[in-house]
């Protein structure tokens, strides 16, 4: 009884503090000229933590109480603190399985438009079945979770039932799961290799197309009319020379520098990935294409976009919608500013984008490799006109392609 | 083994013959430079602990700039000086600051934190061990650890930042001060601290090694050992097979860093400069920072584990479910781990014939993984379930296991990890599976074992409120996320501004920072109750939670040696919960079985003939109603 004295007296000089801190917050309120200021003040979130923890206290020192007076009273049950947390447990599962409906249904639908390339959907197809099958495990094994804490809360009654094990049981949940499993590594396994692992048709041979990233951006080279992407050797960069191409290799004399990767619909590209300084990753999340770009090592990632980017357009209901490759792999402080737009289009208005590509090659590298000179009109290599663009050209091809974007 | 007729009690194997504990100890020996294996678990829990706030802090910083990426907070300025200019993070320190809070969370708190706290403390309390093999390469172990962690703090204090190129530190960037400033003194700091880290790992992860196999008290069987334990040493196990890779990969890096070596680099052109380097490759630092980094996710996951085993055998009032396949799949988890890294390069480039292997062995290690959930499942089925902290804290667990478990089986499988890889996907699946649920494992550890740490008990409803809070603030966080990676937006970015399509989650961001916000204040009621509870708490009585494991024999007040007179002897296994016929509803593993004839079982004996034939025999005198049940 002593001992419940002395902490019914502390909770009450608790409950004074607490009364004289309400009194003086209300004596400030009248006060209040503009609270803007306080709002943004660190300390007013402090004082309010202080405030939170104070009444926390009083609610501790309060159920304390109650408890001892129960107990004075020979009444021992006051607060079953197991049926307490039991019935949290069925709340948050109700909570949460609701969350979880919100979730996806709310959240899952800000996500990806559907695969623009042909593997891709074999990736989403797969991504829709493991995802069924892990919200059956994740909504049935919670429920049992949640539901066994409340019923087999321990109430005083009843003793658990001694249940070491059950082989047939324990054989059961080993090997379904292991079935299962199964049937998704096949179904991964095949699809992975017949990403990676791709039979050339030589009716529909693919574009290549080379892209360099380097802190922080991304250098595209299109092959030009050999089909070929060049040599190039590191030790050859230089200011003029960004790629370090050896002009020596002629299939470099066509290769075309281009601001956005504009790619054929249904034509296969092989990306050939390659980094200038530290390890990069091409991501091109439309298109189920993830690749990392690693200084010293030349990586393929082979995929056939499907979806010209007008129809995702309307396929997504959103005129400013734009396929992008962005970087993925943490590169330095202009990671998260990596951006490349891609632009799918039918062949006809490829064919007839890349011809105003310029190329890479210019009179200032041909001194430098002691290749002949090119007067500006005739150009070696089959290709037109303006193939020597001039740099101030090269910009006003780029001005050219960008209204054409925002439409 | 422990049979009826074995039965005796005047000897005990190990070193029990002079007495320890008597001899007066300096503040220094006691304190400081203890080698009492339970001051160490102290050292490194409260260690740990402090880190864990260190970074919890880092995290509340980056993610207050991605949910206010345009707002500026004077705040962070007077803390932190240039690297918040206009109290605005800059990107440099954003990602100063997920690498450290990357760093310490793994390695500082979930590792050091987490098995140097419940293997020093465990180990030798439930094998009935009077201290580690050595006492002293403990001490050091601790010792390597703290000045670890010191020097990893230090890097706050250089002109050019912490290390920020990610805890993963993927050369080149880490290799290269020009490609980023964190890789300048603030690395050198980073793999000065994490070769001393591995230092102390080994120190201890040798000393749980041998003790557990050396130094069992007796009749204490492999079989018989709690599933802590059995957690621990596989745990030790795998740092030891393990931690020495990185320190070879961290060796090498040095090596290129400072003395012009090319194991990691070639053909780098830094701006206009060309680097000498060649021949070297990126992927191998991958390859050997994954050969230990992916055991590392199990030494993380592994003793919360077998914690939460323990936890909710003891307050379900009923044996683990399954104890030897809880061994088998602790074992076949230990195996498997060391031929799954490559699940974390399916994109960086490498062969994709080793794609397709490592999707096989990842996609394996799940059905251990399942059999343990359902084994839980099943002992919480028919249980007598007593809410303590740890109990909320196990379950807590075992929910975050489930949820981040079932990410993994997107990402382990090669072509969906194709569009997931490096995104907010796996943030999400790998702060909930190795994250959320490994801390709350060290949570049920710390509630659960706190009366054997400080000789007092932590207030429970304040355990209540803070296991509550930050349950639900964890899944607000980290549940969300999943989406984000869904739609592709990468992890480690700055700020969500530059892309349009980012935009729409930021209102997503604000959220989950507020989250976050109030599970750290959460943390304030769990800091409270341990550092007020040491001092103030309510004395502990010598077995709480009326548990059978050995630890509960020992006197409250510690004493060098653990055991006042003679080890105890083991009889049974650790999970005698609720056996019918026997009075209580907990037999200590020092029980034997010519106590508790009503309760004992045809299997207890591990057919023993004798001994089911004495049994027998008193069941027909005795108790012919339980001699039919079992033996006929």
């Amino acid at each position: 009884m002593a001992a419940l004295a002395v902490l019914v007296t502390v909770f009450a000089n608790t409950s004074a503090f607490a009364q004289e801190a309400a009194a003086g917050a209300a004596a400030a309120a009248p006060k209040q000229i503009d609270m803007v200021p306080i709002y943004k003040s660190v300390a007013f979130y402090t004082m309010l933590f202080l405030l939170l923890c104070l009444f926390i206290a009083i609610v501790g020192k309060a159920i304390r109480v109650y408890e001892l007076t129960r107990e004075a009273q020979d009444k021992p049950d006051s607060i079953n603190w197991n049926t307490v947390n039991g019935v949290i447990f069925v709340l948050f599962l109700i909570a949460g399985l609701f969350g979880v409906y919100f979730e996806y249904t709310v959240h899952g639908h800000m996500l990806l438009p559907d695969a623009a390339s042909e593997h891709g959907k074999k990736i989403d197809s797969m991504f829709n079945i493991t995802l069924i099958l892990t919200t059956i495990v994740f909504i049935g094994t919670h429920i049992a979770l949640f539901l066994f804490s409340f019923f087999y809360r321990n109430t005083g009654k009843r003793k658990a039932y001694y249940y070491p094990h059950n082989n047939a049981l324990e054989r059961i949940w080993t090997i379904v799961p292991a079935l299962v499993l199964t049937v998704l590594v096949l179904m991964g396994f095949l699809t992975w290799r017949s990403i990676f692992y791709k039979i050339e048709d030589p009716n529909n041979k693919p574009l290549s197309i080379e892209i360099t990233s380097q802190q922080f951006q991304w250098t595209l080279r299109y092959p030009g009319a050999d089909g070929i992407v060049g040599l190039k050797n590191y030790k050859l960069i230089t200011g003029t020379n960004g790629l370090g191409m050896d002009f020596k290799d002629k299939n470099n004399l066509d290769d075309q520098n281009a601001d956005e990767m504009v790619i054929p619909v249904n034509k296969p590209v092989r990306l050939i990935i390659t980094s200038k300084d530290v390890v990069h990753s091409v991501y091109m999340p439309h298109f189920r294409v993830q690749l990392n770009s690693v200084p010293g090592m030349t990586s393929y990632f082979e995929f056939t976009p499907t979806i010209t980017s007008e129809e995702m357009k309307t396929k997504v209901n959103d005129p400013a919608f734009q396929y992008l490759l962005y970087c993925s792999k943490i590169c330095g402080s202009g990671h998260y500013n990596m951006k490349k737009v891609i632009r799918v289009v039918s062949q006809a208005e490829y064919e007839a984008w890349v011809l105003k590509q310029p190329k890479f090659i210019n009179n200032d590298l041909r001194k430098e490799f002691n290749l002949p000179l090119v007067p500006d009109a005739a150009a070696p290599a089959a290709a037109p006109a303006d193939s020597t663009a001039t740099p101030a050209k090269d910009s006003s091809a780029v001005a050219m392609n960008k209204p054409a974007l925002k439409k | 083994m422990s049979t009826i007729t074995l039965h005796d009690t005047h000897n005990n194997g190990h070193h029990d013959d002079h007495d320890h504990g008597h001899h007066e100890q300096s503040f220094i020996t006691k304190y400081v430079f203890s080698q009492d294996h339970k001051m160490i678990a102290k050292q490194f829990l409260i260690t740990g602990i402090v880190m864990a706030v260190i970074a919890m802090g880092l995290s509340i910083l980056f993610r207050i700039q991605l949910a206010w990426p345009d707002k500026s907070f004077p705040i962070l300025e007077t803390f932190l000086g240039k690297w918040a200019e206009g109290g605005r993070i800059k990107p440099d320190f954003y990602l100063a600051l997920v690498t450290i809070h990357g760093t310490i969370m793994v390695f500082f708190v979930l590792t050091a934190g987490l098995s140097g706290t419940f293997s020093n403390l465990l180990i030798p309390l439930q094998l009935g061990v009077r201290d580690m093999a050595s006492p002293f390469m403990n001490m050091l172990s601790y010792w390597f650890f703290f000045t670890a962690c010191i020097i990893m703090m230090s890097s706050f204090f250089i002109q050019t930042g912490p290390a920020s190129a990610g805890w993963t530190i993927y050369p080149p960037l880490s290799a290269l001060p020009k490609a980023i400033p964190g890789s300048g003194l603030g690395m050198t700091l980073w793999l000065a601290s994490m070769v001393l880290f591995v230092v102390s790992q080994l120190m201890g992860g040798i000393n749980y090694v041998s003790t557990v196999l050396n130094m069992r008290t007796k009749g204490m069987d492999l079989w018989k050992m709690p599933l802590t334990i059995w957690a621990f040493f596989l745990t030790a196990i795998l740092g030891v097979l393990s931690f020495p890779v990185l320190v070879a990969g961290v060796v090498l890096l040095i090596f290129d860093r400072s003395f012009g070596t090319s194991f990691y680099l070639s053909d780098i052109v830094m701006g206009s400069q060309v680097l000498p380097n060649e021949g070297g490759s990126p992927i191998l630092w991958e390859h050997l920072f994954w050969f230990l980094g992916h055991p590392e996710v199990y030494i993380v996951i592994m003793p919360a584990l077998g914690i939460s085993s323990e936890v909710i055998s003891v307050n379900s009032r009923k044996p683990i479910f399954g104890y030897h396949a809880m061994v088998y799949s602790l074992i076949g988890i230990t195996v498997l781990s060391f031929i799954v890294w490559g699940h974390h390069m399916f994109v960086t480039g490498m062969n994709p014939l080793l794609g397709g292997v490592f999707m096989i062995t990842t996609l394996i290690i799940a059905v251990p993984s399942a059999v343990k959930t359902f084994n839980y499942l099943a002992t919480l089925w028919r249980g007598n379930i007593r809410f303590t902290p740890a109990m909320l804290c196990a379950i807590g667990m075992v929910s975050f296991f489930i949820s981040g478990g079932l990410t993994g089986i997107f990402l382990g499988n090669a072509s969906l990890d194709i569009n997931l890889h490096d995104t907010y996907f796996v943030v999400a699946h790998f702060h909930l599976v190795m994250g959320s649920a490994a801390i709350f494992g060290m949570l049920a550890g710390v509630y659960h074992w706190y009366p054997k740490m400080f000789g007092t008990m932590m207030n429970a409803k304040l355990g209540y409120l803070h296991f509550w809070v930050t349950f639900i603030c964890a899944y607000l966080v980290f549940f969300p996320l999943h989406f984000l990676g869904l739609d592709g937006v990468p992890r480690r970015y700055y700020a969500f501004t530059e892309f349009e399509f980012m935009q729409k989650w930021v209102t997503v961001n604000i959220f989950v920072t507020w989250s976050a916000i109030v599970a750290a204040l959460a943390q304030v009621a769990f800091l409270f109750n341990f550092f007020y509870s040491i001092f103030f708490g309510k004395k502990a009585t010598q077995n709480p939670w009326e548990s059978n494991t050995l630890e509960w024999t020992t006197p409250v007040e510690h004493i060098h040696g653990n055991w006042p007179g003679e080890i105890p002897t083991v009889h049974r296994w650790p999970y005698d919960y609720s056996k019918p016929g026997a009075e209580q509803d907990f037999i200590p593993q020092t029980v034997p079985y010519s106590e508790t004839m009503l309760s004992n079982m045809p299997h207890d004996f591990e057919g023993n003939a004798e001994s089911e034939r004495i049994q027998r025999e008193w069941d027909a005198k005795n108790a012919p109603e339980k001699a039919d049940v079992h033996f006929h």
